[in-house]
């Protein structure tokens, strides 16, 4: 067992601790209190290479595994997690149902723009009567020569406002329920794509986030991923490996969090001795450290089984629990030891924790990580 | 085979300091009168020893004649022109030839950067060693070296060099670090006309521009020196002379939130967790009390300095030097003492 | 119009990082230990420099050092960012040299590469402060050098350049072959891409690292090293960093601000 990183490991955590410190750390209370996303940054974040880290060169990717990605993301998430959620859903969810599962024709066409950062990608599942039960989508395909109809709305779609592309899961055979849903690649640019509602949040704000809705949108039946039916295979799948990018902006918010406070600890004084001093709140640091580290180690345990083809269903639930967990219990602990300064915006803890809370409600709330974990005990 | 031609004469063949002299439009460069007040300090621990001012250029006699002002015992202008601007090529075959033509022991130069350009070529052609940027001199009594002191690894590691076989002995030294010599009423000391063998053969430089520097434009982060303004200054106005300063000493101005706020300056200069982190080999912090979101942004600068009216501002406990003061008295004196002693 | 062979070499060192100097807060000692290494900043200005030329110009760029095995490590960030060849210097007879003896090695090496039109040097490396491995090379070379630039055009074999001093801009017109140095005020240096860390990082990234020893070099190893350096550390110590608050007294403001005056000119920091 080895837990050192190796070369190229270390430099992806270099360079986009880099990337971070010049690209997204100026402006970024701003871009929360403005909800305004860096669409500047994730081109370059794009032309690094770091969207795409888990794929081909052949795609535009960078050869690189799971792992790689996973620190990338948790690298930003130290400072931003808007842009880590929203270069998450870009690799995980947009291009991994297309990198795993689609054609040829497919990857040619539909990876290379996104994983260049000429454009945005989102990932389409959620519907107001479908969050954790994805049986309840009604969004409809209907197979009309070689081409199918799309109908319907899909919400919380990350990216949604900016994106060029979409993976949609939408029925192809809505008595079969989930084993009536296809999973579609679908261009912005196809008629009757619209954005609707966008979302105003508690928390990464400068991400956007929004209804998209398909009105009598042609897709041509090329772009359908595998057969009818597999959509809700293709979903779950997707989350999966999506689940170790939110765990890992959990974990990158965590230990951004853990950091302010260590720093505040070491030069804030009070009673005339640095805070750190009293025990109480030494101890208290001692216990999220353990925290972070028990989360980190979950995850990338998680990460290096999907880049040795092993099964990650269940250890990317683990991670994407232990992860988004130390995310919300860092940063309300760092809101507390920092007092009336860690309420206030520019001490960066109090917009880490609204950040924070939602790592531990999307792709798959943590209850439902628990159901995935429970569901594997019992089998 | 590619060999440093390293000079092996007699060392006993070398005798004299020289000051390699430079100047700005006609005007002497303040370093050639610190190193002439250095020198001094050294020949008194040589005997039979002389120290010789060098300054080249085209109609420099003028200056020369200003240099015999402060006690030296020669000055040698080479004059040519070919010398009428900086010429790396001219400049270095003009000093060097000199050089292996009267074989001085020790030769001294500002850290400049026409010195920093010069002088390492010169070493080179020479054979000999030169060390830079040094901030402290001193003849080893036991031989008559020249032991040659500078700081380096980012100012942790104070080093000290010897060149001990090598002459002449090559040395640049910062600005502002040495005492000036005196100058007094009357002139001292001989001058004499170098002519050097120049020709345009002599280059591969054509220069096409010359142009006088507007105040350079360094951004907060990658500044050397920063003055921020807080509070204390209590009026947009208090720029002007926190500005005053920077410009003094070559800096940036920064400041903390309260100014921002109040519109007083640019959001752009704010040092702190919001705006910029800064790393300067000196930050100046005025009018700051030092709220911890402020030391965020800053207490990485090597040296702080607090210029604050309130004994008890949180910033007195991470300066290196604090003034407990009205920043309106202190700072216009400030800029007197460093313009006196940059300028003469 | 320019040359579609150009070839660039550009001389890089690897130091450690004195940035990352901590202090130790109980006894305000600075921490030594786990000093990370990197690409010494004004080389990388420097390979910035050369790399803009490659994108322009398809120009060829070899990126150069000497040191340690260790130092492999920037031959492969400069790799990463974009360098075509890299050559390590590497013989233990060569440790100790100072910076005449670095720029005779360097200036034998470059003769081994054999045709260049420019050298990219950084102004000055932030261990050692000297300053001087860039026109001594240019000297030893017998080529002309520009230090500080500031703006550079190249049309056919032709340079101009802008170099600055304190208080004057100077442009010059030049030939190539030429040696240049820069700081940290020309350009931005790019973050590699990952593809380019892959590669980079990979045994293949490895194996394209020349490493050439005094053997590989036509040099007398009597003129390099410690033996061969004409100048010699004679002592060196830390220098106190403990950062001791001292509040200056005076019977009035000016006398404050004359007594800080000193104090700031004693650092020599102005």
């Amino acid at each position: 067992m080895n837990f050192d990183f190796n070369e190229k490991q270390l430099m992806v955590i270099k360079n986009a601790k880099e990337y971070t410190e010049k690209y997204l750390a100026p402006g970024v209370i701003e871009r929360d209190e403005t909800s305004t996303y860096p669409i500047d940054a994730y081109r370059k974040l794009g032309e690094l290479g770091f969207v795409g880290l888990p794929y081909s060169s052949e795609y535009g990717g960078s050869d690189a595994g799971y792992l790689e990605y996973v620190l990338a993301v948790e690298e930003i998430a130290k400072v931003d997690a808007s842009m880590a959620i929203s270069y998450s859903v870009a690799t995980s969810l947009y291009a991994g149902p297309i990198a795993g599962f689609g054609t040829e024709e497919q990857k040619k066409k539909y990876l290379p723009p996104v994983l260049s950062g000429k454009s945005l990608g989102a990932f389409n599942l959620t519907e107001p009567n479908a969050g954790s039960d994805a049986a309840g989508v009604i969004t409809r395909a209907e197979k009309k020569g070689d081409r199918y109809i799309l109908n319907g709305l899909k919400c919380f779609s990350t990216n949604g406002p900016l994106a060029d592309y979409f993976f949609v899961v939408a029925s192809t055979n809505p008595e079969l329920k989930t084993k009536g849903l296809s999973g579609f690649i679908v261009e912005k640019a196809f008629p009757g794509v619209s954005i609707g509602k966008i979302e105003n949040k508690m928390g990464i704000r400068s991400a956007q986030v929004s209804e998209v809705i398909f009105d009598n949108v042609e897709v041509p039946a090329e772009n359908l991923i595998l057969e009818e039916g597999k959509g809700f295979m293709l979903a779950m799948k997707t989350l999966d490996s999506g689940r170790m990018g939110v765990a890992a902006q959990g974990l990158g918010i965590a230990e951004g969090a853990f950091e302010i406070a260590k720093n505040y600890l070491k030069t804030r004084e009070q009673f005339g001795k640095p805070l750190y001093k009293n025990q109480y709140l030494a101890f208290k640091m001692a216990e999220l450290e353990m925290q972070i580290e028990q989360a980190k180690l979950l995850l990338y345990k998680a990460a290096c089984d999907k880049d040795t083809g092993k099964p990650y269903t269940i250890s990317a639930a683990k991670a994407k629990y232990a992860c988004t967990n130390a995310a919300m219990d860092v940063t309300t602990a760092a809101v507390q030891m920092l007092g009336g300064n860690g309420y206030m915006r520019e001490y960066h803890v109090e917009r880490m924790m609204r950040d924070a809370k939602i790592t531990q409600i999307y792709e798959g709330t943590n209850e439902i990580q628990k159901l995935v974990i429970s569901g594997g005990l019992f089998r | 085979m590619k060999s440093v031609k390293v000079n092996q004469n007699n060392l006993n063949d070398y005798s004299d300091i020289w000051v390699i002299g430079e100047l700005n439009d006609g005007k002497i460069h303040p370093v050639t009168v610190e190193l002439i007040g250095k020198g001094k300090e050294l020949i008194n621990n040589l005997t039979g020893k002389k120290l010789n001012v060098i300054i080249i250029g085209y109609g420099v006699q003028n200056s020369a004649e200003k240099l015999l002002h402060y006690g030296v015992d020669k000055v040698l202008y080479v004059e040519h022109n070919l010398l009428k601007s900086f010429n790396t090529d001219y400049y270095v075959k003009a000093i060097t030839d000199l050089i292996e033509d009267r074989k001085p022991e020790i030769v001294m130069m500002g850290s400049t950067y026409t010195m920093k350009d010069i002088g390492p070529r010169i070493a080179a052609r020479l054979g000999t060693g030169l060390i830079s940027d040094c901030t402290e001199l001193e003849i080893d009594s036991s031989d008559g070296k020249l032991i040659q002191t500078k700081v380096s690894f980012g100012g942790n590691l104070l080093s000290s060099a010897i060149c001990p076989n090598n002459r002449p002995q090559m040395v640049t030294v910062k600005p502002g670090v040495m005492n000036k010599a005196e100058r007094s009423e009357e002139a001292s000391g001989k001058i004499e006309l170098v002519i050097p063998k120049l020709s345009e053969n002599d280059t591969r430089l054509n220069l096409i521009l010359k142009e006088v520097l507007e105040k350079k434009q360094v951004n907060l982060d990658k500044a050397k020196i920063v003055v921020s303004g807080g509070r204390g200054l209590k009026e947009a106005a208090g720029f002007d002379l926190i500005r005053e300063l920077a410009e003094v000493l070559n800096g940036e101005v920064g400041a903390s939130r309260v100014p921002i706020e109040a519109g007083w300056i640019d959001s752009s200069h704010q040092v702190g967790q919001t705006g910029v982190t800064v790393k300067p080999d000196l930050y100046i912090a005025c009018g700051i009390s030092g709220a911890i979101q402020h030391q965020a942004g800053m207490y990485q600068s090597k040296y702080i300095v607090a210029i604050n009216k309130d004994p008890n501002a949180p910033i007195f406990k991470i300066c290196d030097y604090g003034i407990v003061g009205d920043l309106y008295e202190v700072i216009p004196q400030l800029i007197e003492s460093i313009k006196e002693k940059r300028m003469f | 119009m320019i040359r579609s062979n150009m070839r660039i070499i550009v001389c890089i060192k690897q130091v450690p990082d004195t940035n990352e100097f901590k202090i130790d807060l109980e006894t305000g000692i600075m921490i030594r230990e786990g000093l990370p290494c990197v690409m010494n900043p004004d080389d990388k200005n420097a390979l910035e420099e050369a790399l803009r030329l490659k994108d322009e110009y398809n120009a060829e760029v070899i990126a150069l050092t000497m040191g340690p095995l260790q130092a492999k490590d920037v031959l492969k960030e400069a790799m990463a960012m974009g360098a075509d060849e890299v050559i390590l210097i590497n013989d233990l007879s060569f440790a100790g040299s100072d910076s005449l003896a670095t720029a005779a090695i360097l200036a034998a090496a470059i003769e081994r590469i054999g045709h260049y039109d420019m050298i990219l040097c950084g102004m000055q490396a932030m261990d050692g402060n000297t300053g001087q491995t860039g026109p001594q090379l240019a000297e030893l070379l017998n080529i002309p050098q520009i230090t500080y630039l500031k703006e550079l055009n190249i049309i056919d074999n032709t340079v101009t350049a802008t170099k600055w001093t304190e208080s004057e801009k100077y442009t010059f017109k030049l030939n190539m072959p030429v040696l240049l140095t820069v700081n940290n005020e020309l350009n931005d240096p790019r973050i590699p891409t990952m593809m380019g860390v892959m590669k980079a990082y990979d045994e293949a990234g490895e194996k394209k690292i020349k490493v050439w020893g005094a053997n590989d070099l036509d040099i007398d190893i009597e003129q390099v090293g410690i033996k061969g350096s004409v100048t010699n550390i004679y002592e060196s110590c830390l220098t106190h960093i403990n950062r001791v608050s001292t509040i200056i007294e005076g019977e009035d403001e000016k006398e404050m601000a004359k007594s800080l005056a000193m104090k700031l000119s004693e650092l020599n920091l102005i």
